[in-house]
């Protein structure tokens, strides 16, 4: 038969004035297959209907059911049990707004973001219906994509030591959106742009390189590199009128090591 | 109580939902959308494969035309769908999608060139054209002619969606998400918004809206393999329904999808089968050719769905503690494509089953997947029964899937119909304008609260949710799936209707404080049990088989009888719907005929002349 799991959750209801904050406890048996989803899902149904948590497409696509899994930011539905030992914690996301117990509010913390970092493609060309699409090299698509393939868990930002101490931090996950926007020809937004909106303590600059983000994110996103890439460019760029032209160039050229262009 | 004013209030944030608000708000409206979830979560996310538009780009889709995918769709719906509408929406498709690439989406692109693909399992050649370089590429689906799928590496859906939701947030369309739509404000005549409840507060809001657009997707949580979202519990649908005037459109057609994986459900993407993979037996034997020597693994879903069950009957399916399964074999298509073009299907195999698909095998079985009915609308998307409620995408009866649709078809649906019944929304906001009743709205409220009420106090009796979900969801599986019969049908109307009567009955078991998920669950039950009735009862009158509702007692397709759509009314306080009947399509371009895979008989029908219209675009006739 299965182990018997012991899995620790933070019960807190904001809503409630009698709430407070503390540690429950759920013994349940291991079944072949079990992912967290599995076990929170039964734990609801047969043990405790007031626990909350997210989950959407349980498939690990759609980013609902990030939470601290034994002290590591990660989805909950992509986790077997079999993974961990018979002691399982779970803690909600650090970072966002606790709507309650393992439940948060990356919704609207995205969406903020969003808004300020304006993820959208600038674009003052108008559609044209009866016009052919714009070509464009099929490994440049392919380039956008992985850096579009963020599912925005916000677990790279509860890794962040950076978004723990400062509030207004972007967090890696802005600054690879970003990174996807400055590929994308179709986005007309030239290097002061990305400066004005990246190029200070919230962005690129805020980075402490503890690099936690790249460690757990689910998608294996090349959060490093994007970093590196944007920073790079926008420090050369905030320096523009100090150095040689000549020298800029050099440097701009020079790549960090692990870059391969 | 909050109450919110706007011009369109789209219910569901997916990807038909956001398409129609992008229009709206271009036309300078205010639109606000509701989501159980934020919009990037929606279930449209989780749609890796494709959307079909006859582009014609790559070397295998040469030749291709909207004609093409137009008879391609309506021989895969068995004539079941609205021809017009299929029209209207092959014809669109291409242009849907352009507009898709000019927006942002990261299209896969034609790389020119010699190209090894593959067909049936084995590798051919086939050289992309210099002069389509960099033009939208497409892959192979099922049940098509051509190579005519656009896709984003295996992530079409949610690089759609991050794209469209991108055009909401720069438009500034307000998204109130974690809100779940519990009833519509109507006076019978109209439709004036609807009362949702916050999942995070719990508090009841009340929003008035010109327009309402139900986009909420399907309501496969009805059954309990599902590939669904558990978001997709046909909320709008049940809000539609419960205002007895607006009916639901072919409840019976349910399609299953063959591959959702042994023991999680997770689908698996037909760009498997597309790009070559096999399905293999027990014995490790490629069976398919057998039954299909034309299609084999391509024919449509609901064909490769009855004939995977049809091999597991013989005892050739492999056991396993999850009951039997079959085989999706993509191993001979190389770690490269795996790993890239494949690379969720990568990912679900090996977190999800500790499967390697570049060495191992993929457990698979036929899982429900997809809702072929839902709130009739006509083909601007004007649901009937109520003025100033629209549909669009999966939660909508279009009606251009008729009995099965075609993969890579509902994906292209959602921003084809958004794009579509998105003008018709504007030019209807151009044209009218509303009273609103804050007495029907107090009214729709207060019956909410009483619900919930009664479900908090226990005053109603002592019905638990899960278990009814549990029963419905056996109800569904048992009596209700690939193939149905007659006296099981009955068997699971009877039990439905036991169910219903219990669903009034609920108590809560928890404290209800804030969102409270039981709450969220136990307010939806009985609309899904609803639902479960008007699926079951609608396919055990349906005596024929067409498309995915096969009958082992009529196993015919029966055009002389049933080329009609079932409409499902509720009259309240009833314990059945009301059905009632209306032509398939209201003109024939293409006259039935039979599908080229499948078999099965069909009883003709003869079509009166002045329903038939000539074939092709209307475009192309100029």
């Amino acid at each position: 038969m299965g182990r018997k799991l012991h899995i620790e959750a933070l019960r807190y209801n904001p809503l409630d004035p009698s709430s407070k904050p503390y540690m429950q406890s759920y013994h349940l048996e291991e079944h072949p297959s079990m992912t967290l989803f599995v076990a929170l899902m039964q734990i609801r149904e047969t043990q405790d209907p007031t626990l909350q948590f997210d989950f959407c497409c349980r498939a690990g696509i759609c980013g609902s059911c990030g939470m601290v899994i034994n002290g590591r930011p990660g989805l909950a539905c992509s986790t077997q049990t079999t993974s961990l030992p018979e002691h399982i914690t779970l803690h909600p996301l650090p970072v966002f707004k606790l709507i309650g117990d393992l439940s948060v509010d990356t919704g609207t913390w995205f969406r903020d973001v969003g808004k300020r970092i304006e993820a959208w493609v600038h674009t003052n060309t108008p559609f044209d219906e009866n016009a052919q699409e714009t070509r464009m090299a099929n490994a440049l698509a392919t380039e956008i994509f992985e850096l579009d393939r963020c599912i925005e868990c916000g677990c790279c930002v509860a890794a962040c030591g950076t978004a723990r101490m400062r509030e207004d931090f972007l967090g890696a996950t802005s600054i690879n959106r970003m990174a996807r926007f400055h590929i994308d020809p179709r986005d007309n937004r030239g290097k002061q742009d990305f400066y004005d909106l990246i190029g200070n303590n919230d962005g690129v600059f805020g980075c402490m390189g503890l690099l936690g983000c790249e460690d757990v994110c689910p998608k294996s996103l090349p959060l490093q590199d994007q970093l590196g890439i944007m920073r790079r460019m926008l420090a050369l760029h905030s320096v523009k009128n100090i150095i040689p032209q000549s020298l800029r160039g050099r440097l701009e050229k020079k790549c960090c090591c692990h870059e391969k262009h | 109580m909050r109450i919110y004013h706007t011009d369109l209030l789209c219910m569901g944030a997916g990807l038909a939902g956001e398409r129609v608000a992008v229009e709206a708000a271009a036309a300078g409206f205010d639109v606000i959308c509701l989501s159980l979830v934020p919009p990037k979560r929606s279930h449209s996310s989780a749609a890796m494969g494709g959307m079909q538009a006859a582009l014609g780009n790559s070397a295998m889709s040469e030749g291709d035309s909207p004609d093409i995918h137009f008879t391609d769709t309506v021989k895969g719906s068995d004539w079941g769908c609205d021809q017009d509408v299929a029209r209207l929406f092959a014809d669109t498709a291409p242009i849907a999608m352009r507009e898709m690439a000019w927006m942002g989406v990261p299209w896969s692109r034609v790389d020119p060139g010699v190209h090894t693909y593959y067909k049936g399992g084995k590798p051919f050649q086939a050289e992309e054209k210099e002069e389509k370089r960099g033009l939208i590429h497409s892959r192979a689906f099922g049940g098509t002619a051509k190579w005519r799928t656009c896709y984003t590496s295996d992530g079409t859906g949610h690089s759609v969606l991050f794209t469209l939701d991108s055009r909401l947030l720069q438009m500034g369309v307000a998204v109130h998400d974690r809100t779940q739509a519990e009833a519509l404000i109507h006076d019978g005549d109209k439709c004036m918004g609807c009362i949702a409840r916050c999942l995070r507060t719990g508090e009841l809001v009340a929003y008035f809206a010109q327009v309402t657009l139900i986009a909420t997707g399907g309501y496969g949580r009805v059954y309990p393999a599902t590939t669904n979202a558990i978001i997709c519990d046909g909320g709008g649908q049940i809000t539609a329904l419960d205002t007895g005037c607006v009916p639901l459109g072919n409840m019976e057609a349910v399609q299953f999808h063959p591959t959702g994986t042994v023991p999680t459900d997770i689908l698996v993407t037909e760009g498997c089968r597309g790009d070559g993979g096999t399905l293999l037996d027990v014995n490790e034997y490629r069976f398919m050719p057998d039954y299909e020597p034309e299609k084999a693994e391509l024919a449509s879903r609901d064909v490769v769905s009855r004939r995977m069950t049809e091999h597991m009957r013989k005892g050739l399916g492999v056991k396993s503690p999850y009951g039997d399964h079959l085989w999706l074999d993509i191993r001979h298509l190389g770690e490269k494509h795996i790993t890239t073009n494949l690379r969720e299907v990568y990912d679900i195999s090996t977190k999800f089953l500790g499967v390697n698909p570049i060495h191992q095998l993929i457990p698979v079985r036929p899982t429900h997947h997809y809702s072929m009915g839902g709130v009739r609308t006509n083909r601007d998307g004007a649901a009937y029964g109520l003025k100033g409620l629209f549909s669009a995408g999966e939660a909508a009866c279009w009606d251009m899937h008729g009995f099965n649709r075609l993969g890579g078809n509902s994906l292209a649906e959602t921003v084809v119909a958004g794009r579509i019944v998105g003008k018709k929304v504007v030019e209807y906001l151009q044209g009218t304008d509303t009273t609103f009743n804050t007495l029907a709205m107090k009214q729709t409220a207060l019956q909410v609260q009483e619900r919930i009420d009664d479900m908090a106090s226990g005053r109603k009796g002592r019905e638990n949710c899960f278990t009814l979900r549990a029963e419905l969801h056996k109800t569904m599986m048992d009596n209700v799936g690939i193939f149905r019969k007659g006296e099981e049908l009955q068997k699971a109307v009877d039990k439905l209707q036991e169910l219903l009567v219990r669903s009034e009955q609920i108590a809560l078991t928890g404290r209800a404080v804030g969102g409270a998920p039981e709450l969220a669950l136990a307010l939806r039950i009985r609309g899904m049990i609803k639902l479960g009735l008007c699926t079951a009862y609608g396919a055990l009158m349906r005596t024929e088989s067409r498309g995915a509702h096969a009958r082992e007692d009529y196993p015919e397709r029966n055009d002389k009888d049933w080329l009609v759509r079932t409409l499902a009314y509720w009259k309240e306080g009833e314990s059945l719907p009301v059905l009632k009947y209306e032509p398939a399509t209201p003109h024939f371009e293409l006259p039935p005929g039979e599908r080229g895979y499948g078999g099965g008989k069909i009883i003709t029908a003869e079509i009166p002349q002045e329903m038939i219209r000539p074939f092709g675009s209307p475009n192309k006739q100029g």
